[in-house]
């Protein structure tokens, strides 16, 4: 209850931002891609640079495969959102390919991460997560799939900087649940149900926290590690 | 003392037992005719392209396929206001399918609401329509369902509440409810309005919703095409007799084609479960067909001015004084709405409705207008209109009272003249939101 509380005190605050701009840019009627995806970013935010609530995140350059894999996964019942689902519900395939192009190939800028709060052997830990992963507990790096610079990789593979860390944190947690599913072998489900609570919280913090580096885009392909190719399989590209 | 408690244990028995013939005499009293109808002939790839088509018309994919699941096998839930009905797997599977079924078993669930094991079925499955399909159509569906990969998947058992699970319920139900169809053609109309008569009122199905349902769910058909309120989903099916509805006696027939093929028009748009139907079903449709259902509807008896649809509806009651059409509705209009919309609510042709003198905006039960300001829409991406405008929701933006202030002003604005939304009508609308959300 009070978290809803919230999320409607931040949409509110985010509707006068947001409705300032909206009477500024107040323009003669264009037939383009952002005129046909309005419901899109009335909550991923203009050009889908992100919902200021923490919960809506940025779609914009975010490999096109893994946009598309996401609309699909909402559309048929593997991601869990109401309002998404009704949007989505009497869309094409060949249009949610579209509508993810065009997403994708949006370059903009990203804000810079706000300061983490989380406590120094917490950010350390995430690091260590995130770079070189955990052979103890068998959990491979982040950058083992997402990049070595973690930007992502084309085509499927989305990149894990410029998120809030409620948001990660809601992503992992549901990996966790089986509330977020990838076709099988859904390995990350299999990745996040090896980690504490606290290794998410870590993980989501350190991420959270890191500035993009130069090049944002995602990678065209995994470097190749000393052990030969990346040898993953994993069912996140339906 | 006795002698009358064992009086009164007679009655009982006898009432019990004069009740079970009767239920006895409902079950049976159509069986045997159901085996009478003589099979069609016919076979091979024509016959399966034909059913093809005729499961699009009927649009039979939607409710007998999970979200995500295979097409056609099923599991798919209906919610009732009698409890949630699983739709069962159509796909060949011996065990869990319709496998070991026969043409003239499929023909009886078909024309008779009865399975191959003679179980009444749920008129969630709208066999008092599908009654009207002949038995060459029912062969048809039936070969193209057989030609389906078999999918193993068991049907999920219903969750109805006594009493309304059982069979006698069910039997006493259809006894009220349910006359087995296939009317002849009526001689005194043309062939195309027979054509559109068949479709509209048989495998197309359209009284389901828009047919307004009694208390025990039974259609209205002293008022068909009436209109009316879809339980639990709470989408309003307007009238189709109703020039103030979604009547189209004054569209012309191209009008009425080109929106059910492509869920848009000059006229008038589609949103909700119908976008749902056009996506999936009448965009298939060929073009004698839509043509014929649209000389059936222009046809449709229309409905005396005076009948005052929403009194049916029960929410529509729940009335509030009438909010100020106010400075702040119209503030809140031109700073959300007008962008897309148009200063005079005109609209842009082909992406966005106008809002004056636009139907939708104006019926009498406001349930499709909050839930398309809540949670918005796009159109069906169809053939005619594959890529589709969209509303943004405006659940997380307005609060319960800015949107009723809003839809007031949309509502009594630019000659529109409808009753006023209160912020109870829209809160009820925001707890569903919420409860199906996140």
């Amino acid at each position: 209850m009070r978290t809803r509380f919230f999320i409607q005190l931040l949409a509110r605050g985010a509707l006068l931002l947001g409705s300032a701009q909206v009477a500024a840019a107040a323009a003669p009627f264009e037939d383009s891609m952002a005129q046909r995806t309005l419901a899109c970013t009335a909550c991923h935010g203009d050009q889908g640079r992100a919902g200021s609530d923490g919960y809506y995140p940025r779609i914009a350059g975010k490999p096109a495969g893994y946009l598309y894999n996401q609309l699909l996964n909402f559309r048929e019942g593997r991601r869990h959102y109401a309002l998404m689902t009704g949007l989505l519900d009497p869309l094409s395939n060949a249009y949610l390919k579209e509508v993810a192009e065009y997403f994708s190939a949006l370059n903009l800028p990203y804000p810079a991460p706000l300061a983490s709060k989380a406590s120094s052997t917490s950010l350390q830990r995430g690091e260590t997560l995130a770079m070189r992963g955990d052979a103890s507990i068998n959990v491979p790096a982040c950058t083992q799939c997402h990049g070595e610079a973690l930007t992502g990789v084309e085509p499927n593979v989305p990149g894990l900087l410029g998120l809030p860390r409620d948001y990660l944190n809601a992503q992992l947690g549901s990996w966790i649940t089986g509330q977020r599913r990838a076709h099988a072998p859904d390995c990350m489900a299999q990745v996040t149900r090896k980690m504490t609570a606290d290794d998410v919280t870590a993980v989501s913090s350190w991420l959270a926290g890191r500035p993009l580096p130069g090049n944002t885009r995602p990678v065209r392909a995994l470097v190749a590690t000393a052990s030969g190719t990346n040898a993953t399989r994993c069912g996140s590209a339906p | 003392m006795k002698k009358s408690i064992a009086a009164v244990a007679v009655v009982i028995t006898m009432v019990i037992a004069g009740f079970a013939a009767v239920v006895w005499g409902l079950d049976t009293r159509d069986r045997k005719q159901a085996m009478l109808a003589p099979a069609s002939g016919g076979t091979g790839s024509d016959l399966i392209e034909r059913g093809a088509y005729l499961a699009r018309v009927g649009n039979c994919m939607i409710c007998h396929t999970a979200r995500g699941s295979s097409p056609y096998a099923g599991g798919r839930g209906v919610d009732t206001p009698f409890g949630t009905v699983f739709s069962s797997n159509l796909t060949a599977d011996k065990n869990t399918g319709i496998g070991n079924w026969s043409a003239g078993d499929f023909w009886r669930a078909l024309h008779h609401g009865r399975s191959r094991d003679g179980r009444l079925l749920y008129p969630v499955f709208p066999y008092t329509s599908y009654t009207q399909v002949t038995r060459a159509d029912s062969d048809a569906l039936f070969a193209y369902l057989s030609s389906l990969p078999a999918v193993e998947q068991p049907n999920k058992s219903h969750t109805l509440r006594w009493p309304y699970a059982t069979q006698a319920a069910l039997a006493a139900w259809r006894a009220l409810h349910f006359k087995t169809g296939g009317d002849e053609p009526e001689a005194a109309r043309s062939e195309q309005w027979n054509r559109g008569a068949y479709l509209v009122r048989g495998l197309g199905h359209c009284t389901a919703c828009h047919t307004a349902r009694n208390a025990l769910g039974g259609s209205d058909m002293a008022h068909e095409f009436s209109g009316g309120l879809m339980p639990v989903q709470d989408w309003y099916a307007p009238s189709l007799t109703s020039p103030r509805e979604a009547g189209v006696a004054a569209w012309s027939p191209p009008e009425i084609t080109q929106l059910l093929a492509t869920g848009w028009s000059a006229r008038g748009s589609v949103s909700g479960p119908m976008a749902e139907v056009v996506l999936h079903s009448t965009q298939y449709w060929s073009v004698p067909d839509l043509e014929a259902t649209a000389v059936f509807l222009k046809a449709l008896p229309g409905a005396p001015p005076e009948q005052p649809t929403s009194e049916s509806v029960p929410f529509a009651a729940v009335r509030g004084a009438p909010t100020l059409t106010s400075e702040k509705g119209a503030r809140l209009y031109e700073r959300h709405c007008a962008q897309c919309h148009g200063k005079e609510a005109e609209g842009v042709p082909n992406a966005y409705p106008a809002l004056a003198g636009n139907r939708a905006v104006t019926l009498p039960v406001t349930a499709n207008l909050i839930q398309i300001v809540l949670n918005g829409g796009f159109s069906p991406a169809t053939q005619g209109n594959p890529r589709p405008f969209g509303m943004p929701p405006f659940a997380l933006v307005l609060s319960d009272q800015d949107m009723a202030e809003v839809l007031t002003y949309i509502r009594t604005s630019w000659n529109n003249q409808a009753s006023s939304i209160t912020e109870l009508d829209v809160n009820r609308f925001r707890e569903k939101t919420a409860q199906s959300g996140r």
